[in-house]
């Protein structure tokens, strides 16, 4: 047999091995491209939270710098009846600001006396006049106060922003030199940033707080799931179990799944146009938010619905139409609780994605500035990813640092509620 | 809050209604519940449902009916106290009055003819509510009468309430269709009164857009230009970018974790980069805005370009990041669907790995991995946070991506925030944006979501 092969095929060079590691090569290479995509991919998500956590973990720690007020009863409350109406009437601006030239005694300057001021929080007096009104008992007496720093205090103490006095930075020498010599004195202190958590949006960034956004987060979210979940699973348990099919729920299904795909801005426009300017909804309202955040997420309960019914085994309903269950009762009483967790699953995933939503809010004015942490589902309010991207607007460097720490907070929650999603799945999830 | 109450109160009378429907079906058969066709608590569901239903319709017809009855009236009263008003006139009269019953800080400040106004409309409307109170309530007990009434051992109440149930289910189904429609309706109404103050022709070619209308009309540029091709072109621009970020990246994921990765690095991958898919976008825009924008500035900077501080390369980058999971995961399914046996018959035909995948894998994934970019594709056109923090809202019409560029969706959010008037070409403009980028994203996810199915369909 071998003689019957030609000789010439053994008489040219042998290329084979040279094209062999040539194949080999590029075998690697691709495989190596396959590699560093997904490397890219990584590495780019590692960048974006280390940047946003980087950015953010210093705003949840604020500078209060001590304050020893003196609560002159003559300025607050001069009659003596220690009145509410009165002492909220009194000028705590002053007391503040007398208390603060005690801190210098050897006399400042009338120039330097307003960069002195500049070092303490407008919000300053609010605190003091908080206090004396829980307390008036402490009229008269003298209190230590930890007023918060100014937020430029706050980013030099963070390290964010240099002193200088050529008109560029936003601290001048004078202030830094005050700061410097009550840090000397023990009068400066870092303690955890409370307000962050229990303060609405303010134009002042160390009075500015996550609440209110927060608050409303969970109006507008509860007023999404009261909406969608009924809905979600009926239309879920109606196509998957009782529809015929025929071209009308083609339709549906068809309609389901590009409504699913439509961008989220559309929903925006769609509840500017009906839910506000037609059925006179509340603009800025979690009301309105929760409709439209609603008919946002149903295609996708629906999709996840459909999925758990149908990874519950056809055997379970043969079983029950077995015993004389009529059709409804076998989804009711045995269909229904098994595909219940996959169903919850799809539904906080869902939810989790509506808590990401801003676009389709900023249309229905969510975007308002709101100082009040809201109590009704009619109030204006805002919710966290609006509140992020009103602040990444603002110009301070005080409010990146607050906006980096606002995502942290919208994240944690995005974890939780996933984490939630992937315990209940293996808790439940059966193999059939 | 009243209307919560009501829905209370109507709840608490329908679980009444119930218990009363129960009890009452067992008394009819001396409590001997064999002897009625369907179960007791079958009974008890007919009667509340008899309740409930009645009530219900009730006050959703007058929750779509209310505001126009409103409006007439309040439009007729306005009408006595200023005649001669143009239909427009009046109909910004009712909004103001309308606000103002919302807002009690603008009521404050409103003249004593608008506050008697406010009055009315806050008596119509109670009167209204009271008026459809007592009617619903009407209904329910007439209901509750009827069903006791025919409450029966024969009844077959099983029947009824899923009869009913089942109309609910299907009502249920028909909301998602009804929000289509919404959609397609109310874009297309605020549309055409746009295409009232601008020719469709004007908008889709006109090579200016400046949609800021001065306040007095001898102004320069007074009357706005609405030309939309630069903002279409923006678009573009930043969703090439972004997919040229986002398909080779998502694709060649996809082929390696398809194709080479173990089972426990898959595991451990794919969910990191699907957390890429469940980052807000918000947190994607900040990132553009605060971190990308400046790095790619001074990168082209270093290589002596010159790069807008807003330019379309940096929300293009950090868009098609986003994208990525959405390439790359569709793309993996699409991979894993091609059988076994035609890999298995390139390799008895000596080819490697890579080139099976290339030669073989790739071709049969084909009209799959076309569909999952076309999804990302819509995806990225209708992405509205990124685009509104990191990309310009100057409508420049230019190729260059070192420049800013503006977008449909950032025409759309700078259009409609803040105060508005409903009748300016400005803010009817959004929509007519809106109604553009519905048709465009819908034609491609019809397209990419057949596609896919077909491709799928193939291989079962």
């Amino acid at each position: 047999m071998n003689s019957a092969l030609p000789a010439a095929v053994a008489k040219g060079p042998d290329l084979s091995k040279a094209r062999i590691k040539r194949r080999y090569a590029a075998e690697a290479r691709f495989r190596f491209y396959g590699l560093g995509a997904i490397t890219f991919a990584v590495i780019f998500l590692v960048i974006l939270l280390g940047t946003i956590v980087s950015n953010g973990y210093s705003a949840f720690v604020a500078t209060t710098i001590a304050l020893d007020v003196h609560l002159d009863k003559a300025a607050i409350d001069p009659d003596g009846t220690k009145n509410l109406d009165t002492i909220s009437q009194a000028d705590f601006r002053g007391v503040v600001r007398t208390s603060i030239r005690t801190l210098f005694p050897e006399g400042t300057g009338r120039s330097q006396e307003r960069e002195l001021f500049g070092i303490f929080s407008e919000g300053a007096q609010y605190d003091v006049q908080k206090r004396v009104l829980n307390n008036p008992e402490i009229i008269g007496t003298t209190q230590r106060f930890w007023v918060k720093a100014a937020p430029d205090i706050d980013m030099l103490r963070k390290g964010y922003l240099v002193a200088a006095d050529d008109g560029t930075a936003r601290i001048n020498l004078t202030q830094q030199g005050f700061y410097q010599q009550l840090e000397k004195n023990g009068r400066v202190r870092t303690e955890f940033n409370t307000t962050f958590f229990t303060a609405a949006d303010s134009r002042e960034p160390e009075q500015a707080g996550v609440l209110g956004a927060m608050v409303g987060t969970f109006m507008t979210l509860g007023v999404c799931l009261i909406i969608v979940l009924p809905i979600g699973v009926a239309a879920a348990i109606y196509l998957e179990e009782f529809a015929p099919k025929n071209r009308w729920t083609d339709l549906i299904e068809v309609n389901i799944n590009n409504l699913a795909a439509v961008p989220s801005i559309v929903f925006g426009l769609l509840g500017l146009a009906v839910l506000l300017n037609w059925f006179g909804m509340p603009r800025s309202a979690p009301i309105a938010g929760g409709v439209v955040l609603a008919l946002l997420v149903l295609p996708t309960i629906i999709i996840a619905g459909r999925s758990a019914l149908k990874a519950v085994p056809p055997s379970i309903r043969e079983a029950a139409l077995g015993v004389g269950a009529s059709h409804l009762q076998t989804v009711a009483h045995h269909v229904l609780p098994l595909a219940m967790p996959g169903i919850l699953t799809g539904t906080i995933i869902g939810m989790a994605h509506a808590l990401g939503e801003s676009a389709p809010l900023l249309m229905i004015g969510m975007v308002a500035f709101v100082v009040d942490v809201p109590t009704s589902l009619t109030d204006a309010s805002t919710v966290l990813p609006v509140q992020i991207f009103l602040w990444a607007d603002a110009p301070e460097r005080a409010f990146v640092e607050r906006t980096s720490a606002a995502i942290m907070v919208l994240l944690v929650f995005l974890v939780l509620m996933n984490l939630v999603a992937i315990l209940l799945r293996k808790k439940f999830e059966r193999r059939w | 809050m009243n209307n919560l109450i009501f829905i209370a109160v109507v709840l608490a009378v329908t679980a009444l209604a119930y218990h009363y429907g129960r009890r009452h079906a067992l008394g009819v058969v001396g409590g001997k519940a064999r002897d009625l066709h369907s179960l007791p608590g079958y009974h008890g569901a007919y009667v509340a449902l008899w309740c409930l239903v009645p009530a219900m319709t009730c006050a959703v017809l007058w929750f779509v009916i209310e505001p126009l009855v409103l409006k007439q009236m309040i439009a007729s009263s306005i009408l006595e106290s200023r005649p001669g008003l143009s239909g427009d006139e009046i109909g910004l009269a009712v909004n103001e009055i309308h606000s103002l019953s919302i807002n009690a800080y603008a009521f404050a400040s409103a003249t004593a003819d608008k506050k008697a106004l406010v009055a009315r409309y806050l008596e119509i409307q109670s009167i209204g509510s009271t008026a459809m109170a007592v009617l619903a309530f009407a209904f329910a007990a007439a209901g509750l009468y009827y069903a006791r009434k025919m409450i029966a051992p024969r009844l077959r109440a099983r029947q009824a309430v899923e009869k009913a149930m089942m109309y609910a289910m299907i009502i249920c189904s028909i909301i998602a269709v009804l929000t289509t429609i919404g959609i397609v309706f109310s874009l297309l109404f605020e549309a055409m009164r746009f295409f009232t103050y601008v020719s469709p022709i004007d908008f889709l070619f006109g090579l200016q857009w400046s949609p800021q209308i001065a306040m007095r009309s001898d102004q320069v540029g007074s009357s706005g230009a609405f030309g939309a091709v630069p903002v279409f072109a923006g678009t573009l621009l930043i969703t090439a970018v972004s997919m040229a970020i986002a398909v080779p990246i998502g694709l060649l994921s996809a082929i390696y974790m398809a194709e080479y990765s173990s089972p426990k690095f898959r595991a451990w991958v794919k969910p990191i980069l699907e957390v890429l898919a469940g980052i807000p976008t918000v947190v994607y825009g900040f990132f553009a805005a605060l971190t990308m924008a400046p790095f790619v500035r001074d990168v082209g900077q270093a290589l002596g370009l010159e790069v807008a501080s807003e330019s379309a390369l940096a929300a293009g980058i950090v868009m098609g990041i986003m994208i990525i999971p959405f390439v790359s995961s569709l793309s993996d399914d699409v991979i894993n669907a091609v059988p076994q046996s035609l890999r298995d018959g390139a390799y008895a035909m000596g080819a490697t790995k890579s080139e099976t995948i290339r030669q073989v894998v790739i071709p049969a994934a084909f009209p799959g991995i076309v569909g999952s970019i076309m999804l990302a594709v819509s995806r990225a056109i209708g992405e509205t946070m990124i685009v509104v923090m990191a990309a310009g809202m100057a409508a420049n019409l230019t190729a260059n991506p070192f420049a800013a560029v503006t977008t449909v969706t950032v025409q759309i959010v700078t259009l409609l925030i803040g105060d508005q008037e409903f009748d300016s070409p400005k803010t009817l403009a959004a929509f007519a944006l809106g109604l553009v980028l519905f048709v465009v994203t819908l034609i491609l996810n019809i397209i990419a979501l057949t596609v896919v199915r077909r491709y799928r369909e193939q291989y079962e």
